[in-house]
């Protein structure tokens, strides 16, 4: 048994990591699922997020609001700033490319991160700042069972409740309300959508605002985890290998894509990385995400892209 | 006023289908290309005006072509085969380390044999790294090259056979000797820059005028509709990958020797990777005169926001440029994308067609 103990800790630790990478792949997925649009930026506004609530909530707690008080008062001036960057994104950027190829709108964002990024750094400070939002300290469970019993991080469950109710809302959204429908009906098809009179700036907003939200909810929990500094916006591109594996229109793929990374990065770097030179972290969720795409281009749960000419 | 063809007629299929058919290009070209080659050095020599620092060399000149270069290769792919990469980095990683092991390892091989074979090894790795190209497209083939910058950033940091076990793992150049001529000075590694940009960009150019660049371009705009015409996606995307990567790769190669003479792991990381990707985007995609153009603004924005409010004494942080070169490069690149999706060298089209008819318009 003993074999198994630390097998499972990582396994779990692992699996639990994997859900904070599917708090940033929900941004990506929302936003392609409903625009079409291949958001890069979604790192970006992660970043923006948690540097918005980090330094307002100093702010606010350096003048003698209860903290209570004062994370409300951060979280909703983070949405505020959120809601502002949804709008200048929609006016000044993807409004005007309206009907562009997917590329063009995909390196657009490219060029969206970037002013993000710097005009994010350039509002709010570039050092790292420490969030502590959620219990940081861990849990030692089935120590009966296991000599050492398992390490378990309360942050990383915290992480996978709140990815759970995220995903079981944004389901909710999509499937049930009117405003949900408009957003796959765009996703479809930008003219045949405008075509019967739904309102496309509107939608793209509103989109961009929950992917900024769900933004700034992946900034308190990896904020809580690494502070809010600039190594964040790197997790977008983590965030990729698991929309790849999870595919990139499926709410559900992006939780397991992310299950599926986290687990195996990790598991990979203890049982395969000391004998190659370790550090493989830092691209084994890539590489497996290139070994899914030759198998199964569309992920597991994508939906197959059928062309024509 | 000047820039008219009249009277210039053509009588062979040859004349029309030149890389410039109009005299006066032909005669800009050729003064461009005497100030590069034998002007500068000139002045460099005199030490004349801002040419008898090194500066301009080592900041300006030598890395401006040397990305350039990588920018051609990147453009092949991206630009005329319409296949996105984000790993430009590693493949210049792949040149350059690939060229330092020729080197220290046989010794007994010509530099620049050393540099074409590292471009080799760089392709090779492209045609592996371009198989998935041929199930996935677009932004699937993004994750997949960013596989590959990834990958190589962890080999060259690891594995410390490429950098010789060094501890550090910073490696230095050898001697830069071609066949006799040993390249020292500033001015005499831009010579040696110099030449290799031309010669890749005349043959880059011819081949993207040829059967296989129309291949690459017609894959580019619709690839199921190539594919009915007759064109092998398999050959046209692999050798789009293998060239690009062969270029990025020598590219690497004489970033490393030539420009930084020694390097770390790190320095083609996923920043080396965008930056290629906004010279090409900004430049224009698709264009040989858009990389040059690309790399010029890419290389030269963060120098003019560090260089001007110092010399107006307006005091402005170091952090505060890096910020603001983040802002107005991702401003440009939307700004480019909206207004005119070709880039510079579309803009540079425009211009000129305006100017066949100035001043008077009608």
């Amino acid at each position: 048994m003993e074999g198994l103990g630390p097998f499972f800790e990582v396994l779990i630790g692992g699996l639990l990591a994997g859900v904070l990478y599917s708090l940033v792949a929900l941004g990506f997925v929302l936003i392609y699922k409903a625009s079409g649009v291949f958001n890069f930026a979604q790192g970006a506004m992660v970043l923006l997020a948690g540097l918005a609530l980090v330094r307002s909530l100093d702010l606010l707690v350096a003048n003698g609001l209860p903290f209570e008080m004062a994370v409300v008062g951060a979280l909703l001036f983070a949405g505020a700033i959120m809601a502002v960057s949804a709008w200048l994104i929609e006016r000044y950027v993807l409004g005007p490319l309206l009907n562009q190829s997917e590329m063009t709108l995909f390196m657009s964002t490219i060029g969206a991160t970037f002013i993000i990024e710097g005009a994010a750094q350039m509002l709010f400070g570039s050092d790292v700042y420490p969030l502590e939002l959620y219990p940081t300290d861990a849990w030692i469970i089935m120590d009966e069972v296991f000599p050492g019993g398992i390490l378990i991080s309360k942050l990383d469950v915290w992480g996978g409740l709140i990815a759970g109710i995220l995903v079981a809302a944004l389901a909710a959204f999509f499937q049930w309300t009117r405003t949900g429908r408009a957003l796959r009906a765009v996703a479809d098809d930008h003219a045949a959508a405008q075509s019967v009179g739904i309102p496309i700036s509107w939608i793209w907003f509103v989109v961009w605002l929950v992917a900024g939200l769900v933004a700034v909810v992946a900034a308190t929990v990896w904020g809580t985890k690494l502070g809010v500094q600039f190594s964040i916006t790197f997790l977008a591109l983590k965030a990729l290998p698991v929309l790849i594996i999870g595919g990139f229109t499926s709410i559900p793929g992006a939780i397991i894509g992310g299950l599926i990374i986290g687990a195996g990065e990790k598991l990979a770097e203890i049982y395969l990385g000391p004998h190659i030179g370790g550090g493989i972290e830092y691209w084994f969720a890539y590489v497996l995400a290139l070994a899914v795409l030759l198998v199964r281009p569309q992920g597991l749960f994508g939906e197959r892209i059928i062309e024509r000419i | 006023m000047l820039y008219r063809e009249a009277g210039q007629f053509k009588t062979t299929y040859a004349a029309d289908m030149a890389i410039l058919p109009i005299r006066q290009d032909r005669i800009a070209l050729g003064i461009l290309l005497a100030i590069a080659f034998i002007g500068i050095p000139l002045l460099a020599e005199f030490e004349i005006g801002p040419f008898g620092h090194d500066y301009i060399f080592k900041a300006i000149l030598i890395p401006f072509l040397i990305l350039s270069l990588a920018a051609i290769g990147l453009n092949i792919l991206t630009g005329y085969c319409g296949q996105i990469s984000l790993g430009g980095g590693a493949f210049m990683a792949i040149g350059a380390y690939a060229a330092y092991n020729f080197a220290l390892r046989v010794p007994e091989l010509p530099l620049l044999v050393s540099i074409l074979l590292a471009g080799g090894m760089a392709a090779l790795v492209g045609i592996l790294f371009g198989v998935p190209s041929l199930r996935i497209k677009g932004l699937y083939l993004a994750v997949a090259t960013l596989a590959a910058q990834f990958f190589f950033d962890w080999l060259f940091l690891r594995v410390q056979w490429f950098t010789n076990y060094t501890p550090s793992g910073s490696v230095n150049a050898p001697q830069l000797n071609f066949f006799g001529w040993v390249v020292n000075t500033p001015a005499e590694r831009y010579m040696l820059a110099l030449m290799f940009v031309t010669a890749f960009a005349i043959i880059v150019k011819n081949l993207t005028r040829g059967n296989i660049g129309r291949q690459w371009m017609a894959i580019r705009d619709m690839d199921i509709a190539a594919e009915l015409m007759g064109i092998r996606p398999l050959y046209a995307k692999l050798s789009a990958f293998a060239i690009s990567s062969f270029i990025i790769g020598v590219a690497g190669a004489l970033w490393a020797f030539v420009h930084l003479g020694s390097w770390e792991p790190l320095t083609f990381n996923i920043d080396r990777s965008f930056q290629l990707l906004f010279m090409v985007i900004i430049g224009g995609l698709g264009s040989i005169l858009g990389c040059f153009l690309g790399a010029a603004f890419i290389l030269i924005l963060p120098i003019f926001l560090d260089q001007v409010p110092h010399a107006m004494g307006i005091p402005v942080s170091v952090e505060t440029v890096s910020h603001l070169v983040f802002i107005i490069t991702g401003a440009l690149i939307c700004f480019l994308l909206i207004v005119e999706p070709h880039g510079f060298a579309r803009l540079w089209a425009i211009a000129k067609e305006k100017l066949r008819l100035w001043p008077f318009p009608y």
